[in-house]
């Protein structure tokens, strides 16, 4: 299924993925930033933050009208890859409560059109803590499959939580070589628990090494998958600087 | 002289100082007089600021029996006098005092900047001053203030104080449209611009007056002060070995010390923070007289520059060490000697420093020259050789950028309705604006209201709507609070602040105090790109980097003889235009390098030797192996920002020729390039020649491949993004937590090239960057230069010529392929770290 003419997309989804243990699981990474979980065809992608542009506009900052597109765009790109059975939106799917109201007409038909003959869960998150209005699927605060619990924010805690995935933390990694320094979205686990990189087009990123994460991994004992042009880079945290 | 024009009171004030009136200064009072608008250009010490401000004291005068001043119901303000620094506005405000009292006159002057408490901004509204000393923020703030329209009718005279350095800038802009407002609500008013010598006086004589008709410009009238006395300019004649790449021109620092010891006050002026930084430390390791040396720049501490200004205007310093932080302004007293450190950059900008010593017109200022390296030599030779022929390299007045526009057009919906036709022929009355067009303008307003957006959501959400009247209003109250946070054009680098924290060498895991004293302001980008343990010079001192914590960046002191990292950032500003030529006519002329010091004419004379020289107007490549790379070394002269751009350029076309370039590295001189194809045997062989190379069409489709992912542009971009309001200003003391939560302007700048591609704040980038960071313009001149008269020298090693810019590779940033290679080759390592063992 494609929603889009391959001319009209400008990134190729190419769905290979980096496989790793997560509580004993086995799941894959996309450099997508989406997460794919075959034996359950499941798809689970973190913090679009939809309709963040309309946000802002509403207070008189004009942010271009187009996130929201991108986002679907790119979204609709992977789940055309990986035709998954299921999808979780893994919290903070909209910028604000308002967000799935404000949603253009094409928009909800797209996502909509997304959502056909497959399973998908609405997971809670502190930007959108209620059920989005007018779209499917089903609204959840958490959900546990097997090994794995999906929720949108991390229960505070080192081995607090094993087998959790989450967002809401937007990870990005820092790397210098030569005296240039690059900073990318990215996974981040300890092998108990797992970080999506945040999905949406206009969501910036925190650097791991910053100290919200302390209390999630033990400092310097995890890892960070960098996402780059059709793949993954790994990197150990010693490897990464912070901002 | 016809001191007619002087009423008796200002004679006698004259007289009783024994002084009598300058030229100029009555030629003044006779043009606003007669109502003209007039651009007064005189050297330093010419009594530039008294000239200025003589007309309308002696227009404020005679009307004194008209006029109530300071009562309540007075007609507002008389005079407006714009100064770009706050600091200039309040010493002349003070420094006015002195005359006015002894003269007797009845004028009430008052200064509003931004630290102007807000009870007495509302007094001035209520029971304006008759002189009113500000910036160009305040201006643009005044007319956004539907309260202000009163205040500002009454004024008759503005004065542009340091206007030649106004004009270079986007405050420029914004004063410029300010001005037009002013016109319209007080069309007899004149401008009165004082300035420093420039290239091109037409340019600012042009700014000063309303411009009627598009196809025509309008002056305002000259006073021009010639002579003062020829500057004592020498280079500096050091024993010493003289660098082959240095910036920090350390080599020199006894001699510069000899000199502070033999004068009684010098000023040191360097191009860069950090270049203050190390002359400042290395001054002080031998300062075995503790003579009083203060360090002044830009990020440090607001408290610790005033007091250093304090110390110098109290005459208690030897010496200062400043950027260009102390170029221009307030008065510093007996300064005897300038030093000037590095390499000079442009003959103007020199001369504008030299002025700062000697503020008494007719005796020579004296100025050493001190080059940090050998091309910085030819550069000084260059600079001292402008200035005996009174040569200027000003650059040409700036096209009005649209973010400053989008920027002003808000500030005037919330001082009243807008009328789009109206308010179209007013902006166009700017020089600056001269040319813009209907559809900018349209585009621009467009902007304002809905952020210019081919897709219209945001109709519901809009800032400015159109009322029954057909004018452009503000949608609510809040848009002018929030045009009130934005208003300027100065956008600040992100800054931390440098905190002095105990060590935790030693692996010592315990959290470090709160405590510490904070040191001052440092570039975020400098911070980012060090690692804890990394040692670097800040307010004279070496520190070691502990780590970042919220916005502060943690500091202890090091023992460390010499920071890890060099923080050479090449100055701001390229080497001009016009003293590149003379450089490349001294390289080109060996007779005339008996003036230069021994040491650098037989490296000269070692190139002509081994390689051959550069000409004046064609371009010398010279093509080497070293260390199994494959290395080009061209030469044109043109500064770091073209040189960056071409090299950009040339490699991704040597990328496309198969030669695996890996890196470049520019200088203000030249440019290398390195690979690891055989570059020699490609151009030999005649498979590419340096004419394609370097064919002029390389502006076009490369130039817009590699801005798809430029940074540079970026960097401009959050700039324009910043001044137009599409992303909020960071005001000090609020903190920058929550990183995600923010939006980045390198995310907006995507979404808006892939969907949005003529945006109007993607044209505004593009303008910035193609004239500043890019210098698109200059970098065509050199193709169009050199096309037919590239020599071409293979040679078996490097030449002489060639070592100082591959010198610099690991000082300045190297640029490589796309980003994406820094990527796999750190993971790489990983990977083979890992099979090793």
């Amino acid at each position: 299924m494609s929603l889009l003419p391959s001319h009209m997309r400008d990134f190729m989804v190419v769905p290979v993925c980096h496989d790793i243990q997560i509580n004993g699981q086995t799941i894959g990474l996309h450099d997508s930033g989406v997460l794919w979980w075959p034996e359950e065809s499941t798809l689970v992608v973190a913090d679009l933050h939809l309709e963040k542009g309309s946000s802002y506009a509403r207070r008189g900052v004009m942010l271009p009208p187009y996130d929201t597109a991108a986002t679907l765009e790119k979204l609709a790109a992977v789940i055309d890859a990986f035709d998954p059975a299921r999808v979780i939106a893994l919290g903070d799917s909209f910028h604000d409560m308002g967000g799935s109201d404000r949603l253009p007409p094409a928009y909800r038909a797209m996502l909509t059109t997304l959502q056909l003959n497959r399973e998908w869960i609405w997971v809670t998150g502190n930007h959108d803590p209620i059920a989005p209005v007018r779209l499917c699927g089903e609204t959840v605060d958490e959900i546990t499959l097997g090994a794995l619990t999906f929720r949108h924010e991390p229960v505070e805690g080192i081995n607090a939580a094993d087998g959790e995935v989450c967002g809401h933390l937007h990870p990005a990694g820092r790397v210098r070589r030569f005296g240039r320094s690059l900073r990318r979205p990215c996974f981040v686990t300890d092998g108990s628990r797992l970080v999506l990189p945040a999905f949406g087009a206009l969501t910036g990123g925190l650097n791991v090494m910053d100290k919200a994460y302390e209390t999630l991994f033990e400092r310097r004992r995890f890892s960070a998958f960098l996402l780059g042009e059709n793949r993954l880079y790994p990197f150990t945290a010693s490897r990464l600087i912070a901002d | 002289m016809q001191t007619g024009l002087l009423p008796p009171r200002f004679q006698t004030w004259f007289q009783s100082r024994g002084w009598s009136p300058r030229q100029h200064q009555l030629d003044l009072i006779g043009k606003l007089a007669e109502g003209k608008s007039t651009l007064l250009i005189a050297p330093t010490g010419a009594g530039k600021t008294l000239a200025g401000f003589l007309p309308s004291l002696v227009e404020l005068d005679s009307e004194a029996g008209r006029r109530k001043p300071g009562s309540a119901g007075s007609k507002g303000v008389h005079t407006l006098y714009i100064s770009p620094l706050k600091a200039l506005a309040v010493d002349i405000a003070r420094n006015l005092e002195a005359p006015v009292a002894e003269m007797g006159l009845k004028i009430r002057i008052e200064t509003r900047t931004g630290d102007t408490p807000t009870h007495k901004r509302q007094r001035q509204k209520v029971n304006p001053p008759d002189m009113l000393l500000t910036t160009p923020e305040q201006i643009a703030l005044l007319l956004s203030d539907p309260a202000s329209e009163q205040v500002l009718r009454s004024v008759r005279t503005v004065i542009l104080d340091e206007l030649h350095a106004l004009v270079t800038s986007k405050r420029g802009d914004l004063l410029a449209l300010g001005l037009a407002r002013l016109r319209r609500l007080a069309p007899n008013l004149r401008t009165i611009g004082l300035s420093a010598t420039v290239a091109q006086p037409e340019d600012l004589q042009a700014y000063l007056v309303g411009q009627p008709d598009p196809e025509h410009r309008a002056l305002a009238d000259l006073v021009e002060v010639k002579g003062g006395a020829k500057p004592d300019i020498s280079i500096l004649d050091s024993g010493e070995r003289l660098p082959w790449a240095s910036h920090t021109a350390r080599y020199a620092v006894e001699d510069m010390y000899r000199l502070i010891k033999g004068h009684q006050v010098t000023l040191l002026f360097v191009n860069t923070r950090s270049q203050a930084e190390s002359i400042f430390q290395e001054l002080w390791r031998i300062n075995e007289d503790t003579l009083p040396i203060a360090l002044h720049h830009g990020s440090l501490d607001a408290g610790q520059r005033r007091k250093v200004e304090g110390a110098m205007a109290a005459g208690v310093l030897r010496a200062v060490v400043a950027t260009s932080s102390l170029d221009m302004g307030i008065d510093w007293g007996d300064i005897d000697l300038v030093i000037n450190i590095g390499a000079p950059k442009g003959a103007s900008r020199l001369a504008q420093r030299i002025g700062r010593a000697n503020h008494r017109m007719d005796e020579p200022s004296k100025a050493i020259l001190v080059p940090a390296n050998r091309f910085e030599v030819l550069e000084c030779q260059a600079a001292l050789a402008a200035s005996e022929d009174g040569d200027q390299d000003t650059p040409p007045l700036r096209k009005g950028a649209l973010d400053v526009l989008t920027q002003h057009l808000l500030g005037l919906a919330c001082a009243a309705p807008l009328d789009a036709e109206e308010t179209y022929n007013e902006i166009r009355s700017c020089e600056t604006y001269r040319h813009l067009s209907r559809e900018s303008f349209d585009r621009a307003l467009d902007f304002v209201a809905t952020g210019g957006y081919a897709l219209k959501t945001y109709d519901r959400y809009a800032r400015l709507k159109l009322d029954q009247n057909g004018h452009w209003r503000i949608a609510n109250p809040k848009i002018a609070q929030q045009y009130r946070l934005n208003v300027g054009t100065i956008v600040e680098a992100p800054m931390l602040k440098v905190r002095l924290v105990r060590s935790r060498a030693e692996g010592r895991r315990t959290p470090v105090g709160r405590g510490g004293r904070v040191l001052g302001q440092i570039e975020e980008w400098f911070i980012e790109q060090l690692a804890p343990g990394d040692t670097f010079i800040f307010g004279g001192e070496i520190l070691r980097f502990e780590g970042l914590s919220e916005n502060e960046a943690q500091v202890s002191r090091s023992k460390a003889q010499t920071p890890m990292i060099p923080s050479y950032q090449g100055g701001k500003f390229p080497l001009s235009t016009y003293l590149a030529d003379r450089v490349r006519g001294i390289l080109s002329t060996p007779q005339s390098w008996q003036r230069l010091p021994s040491q650098v004419r037989e490296w000269l004379e070692l190139q002509q030797d081994k390689s051959r020289l550069p000409d004046r107007n064609g371009l010398l490549v010279e093509t080497f192996p070293r260390a199994g790379r494959h290395y080009m070394v061209c030469y044109p002269f043109e500064g770091r920002l073209a040189h960056q751009t071409l090299g950009m350029l040339l490699t991704k076309r040597l990328e496309r020729w198969g030669a695996r370039p890996m890196g470049f590295v520019a200088s203000d001189y030249a440019l290398a390039v390195w690979g690891l194809g055989d570059l020699q045997t490609l151009f030999s062989s005649g498979k590419l020649s340096l004419d394609t190379l370097f064919e002029e069409d390389i502006l076009g489709d490369d130039l817009d491949a590699w801005l798809a992912d430029s940074s540079l542009l970026k960097r401009t971009f959050r700039n324009c993004a910043v001044i137009a309001g599409l992303i909020e200003r960071r005001h000090p003391g609020q903190e920058k937590s929550g990183r995600q939560i923010t939006v980045s302007s390198d995310l907006i700048y995507d979404v808006l090239r892939r969907h949005e591609p003529g945006h109007i704040l993607l044209e505004a980038t593009w303008n910035d960057a193609a004239e500043g960071l890019l210098d698109i313009s200059r970098l065509g001149e050199l193709l169009a230069r050199i096309r037919g008269r590239i020599a071409h020298t293979s040679l078996q090693r490097v030449s002489p010529l060639a070592v100082p810019v591959l010198l610099e590779i690991g000082r300045e940033p190297i640029y490589g392929e796309a980003m994406e290679s820094i990527l796999s080759e750190a993971a790489d390592d990983l990977v083979s770290e890992a099979m090793s063992k």
